[in-house]
């Protein structure tokens, strides 16, 4: 099939003219893009502009309506996945595809064709991980990996198929940056030995670093090619989202007040198994400055965020402090009451619910303010106040009355950021501020949230991006195995520290931690 | 026979269609469809048994009639929820309904009828093992094959591939989709093959338990099915258990209510006790929340529509 001579096919991969139409929105409209042998090839695009709509179809799980493929210079029509992977093409997904009750053999196992022999194959996953620095335990149950565990699964899963296209979806929204850094040189070995790889992402200066070439897309259309090294992010960012970017303007604190938050040697012994256990952390957030915790996820951050929300109580009331009151035994509703603000990781399910509108999503966490009479809610009042969160914070949606799940996850999270802030809290704590919201949007709600501090609200921001928390914070701690570092200036800290401490080392007297060492 | 050897043989007995019928359900959820039909299809089987058995003399071709009725049922079943997105739940229930009604229509003109007992199949040598030989080993051909199942099911899901897939796409249709397993078609193929197992498991009841038809033969044993499978977090070993637990209680509280003995307890309490035991027994022992998170089917219940 192959036996075409270089010069012949110098594209592994053309697209031409590629639309889909879902009923709703033109994801693609006529996309056209080429990757060469070797080639590292970036596709850059915000939320929404039609990126994994692409690799979907070029993966074969979603059917274009118009425009043709060609594969090593063959007109293909990609039926299904297994095709795919038939012709060389593997993908890594954003939202990862493996199966949590299963191993990691099993997983490999169920991607491979025939029927392979489970031993045989740890084997050869072990190999793999060796070689291209993938370290993984192949008799592991899924759902006891980290998530960096998990991506490496993906890899050695695409990589046993020996694919000659690999398709990265966001892969480095959940790693370290010495994490990163190890993937960056995976791929580029994978290249080197002529592998192509596309790769999709957001962040500016990964591209920057990481791709020969890439392809921009906004609104399901192409709005050009770049060739990185010869860009400026910044440059960049206004192809993808075609104006300059705002960058937030972060002044340093005027002056810090009061202590909004205080934990108090929080400890508390996870329920669920495979959770962490929080120790004796201690921290003090004040009035007018943004505290960001840094960490690699599935290191306590959610068990810190159910102890902070009050959706767990802690048995020692004084454990946790808001605004002067001991409150580790109040629930999720009393600690609002107190003057906090919470904006939750998952935006669907725990910010939101789904299939309610807007409008009753708002009244969630705002009945307290004077929405209800005699107990009967003030639908008008509501209403007002839902559409001045839509209005102040630029969510696109169709109305107050449509419901949270029709909205994209950057819109829906600029309405529970508006939402929050519009109570104006006395303490705000919120996860994950911008995960997968587009740039424009991130940089909004950045925005948002230094302007909040310079009105006097402390503000706690847990964040596995650390250019985010290096952008906002004013102090920043780092949380591993459940333990919380000191806090530190940001002047008086680097990304590459910030690194180090990540995987538990900021304090060389006692031994390191070694369940978290993901590096 | 005396009479350790007669109870254990009759706790066998009464323990096989519920182990049929649920390892049957056990294979349907562990795809992800939850088909509360069981009773409907137990019903369907048990009358389409007894009519074939009666006209053809054959006890083989009634459970093969009932096999088919009980596969068809669930094919029904099937196409509400997995091509046109209906509720499981909702779905289910209406199952049971319409097989227990339809059996009874059918059913009618069969009402003062007898099958002849069909005979036991005697394994030479085995059989003779004191006590248990008789009990386990002089049975029904069902019994033999109940067990038969039960192993095939567990190599099935735990050394096959296709039984790995099965377990997968119970997980995350999603994600076997989207590494290009047909999540649809395997749930398919699970639903039938459940039903075609609740199906035989009425038959059982039919031809060879008490070789007579009445309405509402089955007895909420359709039900106790769908429970031991939930119970038993998905493990077959412990639906095995289960049934035969259940078919324990059950013969001990017909052997009390048959010995005359005089005890002041309703035989209502009695005939509902082999229900309450296995389900108490199974609730304790399922109530570590680990081993139902690590082999309860995840998608179980939920509609998957593959992306276009």
């Amino acid at each position: 099939m192959t036996s075409a001579t270089d010069g012949e096919h110098e594209y592994r991969l053309e697209l031409e003219g590629i639309t889909k139409i879902y009923p709703s929105v033109i994801a693609n409209e006529n996309v056209s893009l080429k990757v060469k042998k070797g080639e590292i090839h970036a596709v850059l695009g915000e939320n929404g502009a039609g990126k994994s709509t692409l690799m979907k179809m070029i993966y074969g799980v979603a059917k274009p309506d118009a425009g043709q493929m060609k594969w090593e210079g063959q007109l293909v029509n990609v039926e299904n996945p297994a095709h795919a992977r038939s012709l060389g093409i593997g993908m890594v997904f954003q939202h990862f595809s493996l199966f949590e009750t299963l191993n990691v053999v099993e997983n490999v196992a169920l991607a491979l064709p025939g029927n392979p022999d489970l031993r045989q194959l740890a084997g050869q996953i072990t190999e793999v991980s060796n070689r291209y620095g993938l370290p993984v335990d192949p008799q592991r149950l899924v759902h006891a990996l980290s998530v960096g565990e998990r991506q490496r699964v993906e890899i050695i899963r695409c990589l046993l198929l020996n694919p000659r296209l690999l398709i990265m979806d966001e892969p480095t929204s959940v790693l370290t940056p010495q994490a990163v850094r190890k993937l960056f040189d995976t791929l580029r070995q994978l290249a080197d030995e002529g592998c192509s790889i596309l790769y999709i992402s957001h962040k500016l200066d990964e591209i920057q670093e990481l791709c020969h070439v890439a392809t921009v897309l906004r609104d399901g259309k192409v709005t050009g090619d770049c060739i990185p090294s010869e860009e400026t992010p910044k440059s960049m960012a206004s192809l993808m989202i075609g104006k300059e970017l705002p960058v937030p303007e972060h002044n340093a604190p005027t002056s810090l007040g009061d202590v909004r938050l205080q934990l108090n040697r929080l400890s508390k012994k996870s329920d669920d198994p495979f959770g962490t256990d929080l120790q004796d952390i201690e921290l003090e957030v004040r009035s007018g400055e943004i505290v960001g915790i840094a960490g690699v996820s599935g290191n306590g951050q959610q068990e810190l965020l159910y102890a902070l929300s009050g959706e767990e109580l802690v048995d020692d009331a004084q454990a946790v402090v808001i605004c002067g009151k001991a409150s580790g035994r109040d629930l999720p509703d009393q600690r609002r009451r107190n003057g906090m603000g919470f904006v939750p990781e998952e935006r669907l399910g725990r910010g939101a619910v789904p299939r309610m509108s807007l409008t009753e999503n708002a009244l969630l966490t705002a009945h307290h303010k004077g929405m209800l009479k005699n107990g009967m809610i003030q639908f008008r009042l509501i209403s007002e106040f839902a559409r001045k969160c839509i209005d102040n914070f630029n969510v696109k949606c169709g109305g107050e009355e449509h419901a949270a799940n029709s909205l994209s996850g950057g819109n829906l999270q600029k309405f529970i950021m508006g939402r929050e802030i519009l109570l104006a809290p006395r303490m705000l704590v919120v996860a994950q501020p911008t995960w997968g919201v587009d740039v424009g949007a991130a940089a909004f709600i950045r925005q948002e949230l230094i302007d909040l501090r310079n009105e006097g609200t402390a503000i706690l921001v847990i964040s596995e991006e650390l250019e985010e928390l290096f952008e906002i914070s004013d102090r920043i701690a780092v949380i591993a195995n459940g333990r919380l570092s000191p806090s530190k200036k940001l002047a008086d800290t680097n990304i590459d520290e910030i690194g180090v401490w990540m995987s538990g080392m900021w304090d060389q007297a006692q031994p390191a931690p070694e369940a978290t060492t993901n590096a | 026979m005396d009479i350790l050897t007669s109870i254990l043989f009759a706790t066998i007995v009464a323990g096989t269609p519920l182990i049929i019928v649920a390892l049957g359900q056990l294979i349907a959820e562990k795809s992800g469809v939850l088909n509360l039909g069981a009773e409907g299809m137990m019903a369907m089987g048990a009358i389409a048994g007894f009519a074939v058995t009666l006209h053809s003399g054959s006890p083989w071709l009634g459970v093969l009639a009932g096999m088919a009725a009980g596969a068809v049922m669930s094919f029904i079943f099937a196409i509400v929820v997995l091509t046109l997105m209906g509720n499981q739940v909702a779905s289910g229930l209406a199952l049971s309904i319409l097989g227990v009604g339809l059996s009874a229509f059918i059913g009618k003109p069969y009402e003062a009828e007898i099958l002849q007992t069909v005979s036991a199949i005697r394994i030479p040598l085995l059989a003779d093992i004191p006590i248990i030989g008789e009990a386990l080993f002089n049975q029904q051909a069902l019994v033999y094959f109940s067990w038969a199942l039960f192993g095939g099911i567990v190599w099935f899901l735990y050394r096959s591939r296709p039984g790995l897939v099965l377990r997968a796409v119970g997980e995350s249709p999603h994600s076997a989709h989207s590494i290009g397993y047909p999540a649809i078609r395997i749930r398919y193929m699970a639903t039938i093959f459940g039903g075609a197992m609740a199906g035989i498991g009425g038959s059982f009841l039919s031809v060879f338990y008490t070789p007579l038809w009445v309405e509402g033969m089955v007895a909420g044993r359709g039900w106790i099915a769908i429970a031991l499978v939930v119970f038993a977090t998905w493990r077959p070993f412990r639906v095995l258990v289960g049934a035969y637990l259940f078919g324990g209680v059950m013969v001990a509280q017909l052997f009390v209510q048959g010995s005359g003995l005089e005890i002041n307890i309703p035989s209502q309490f009695l005939s509902a006790l082999p229900y309450l035991a296995t389900i108490v027994v199974l609730v304790i022992i399922s109530r570590d929340q680990n081993t139902v998170r690590l082999n309860a089917p995840v998608s179980l219940g939920q509609p998957f529509r593959p992306e276009a």
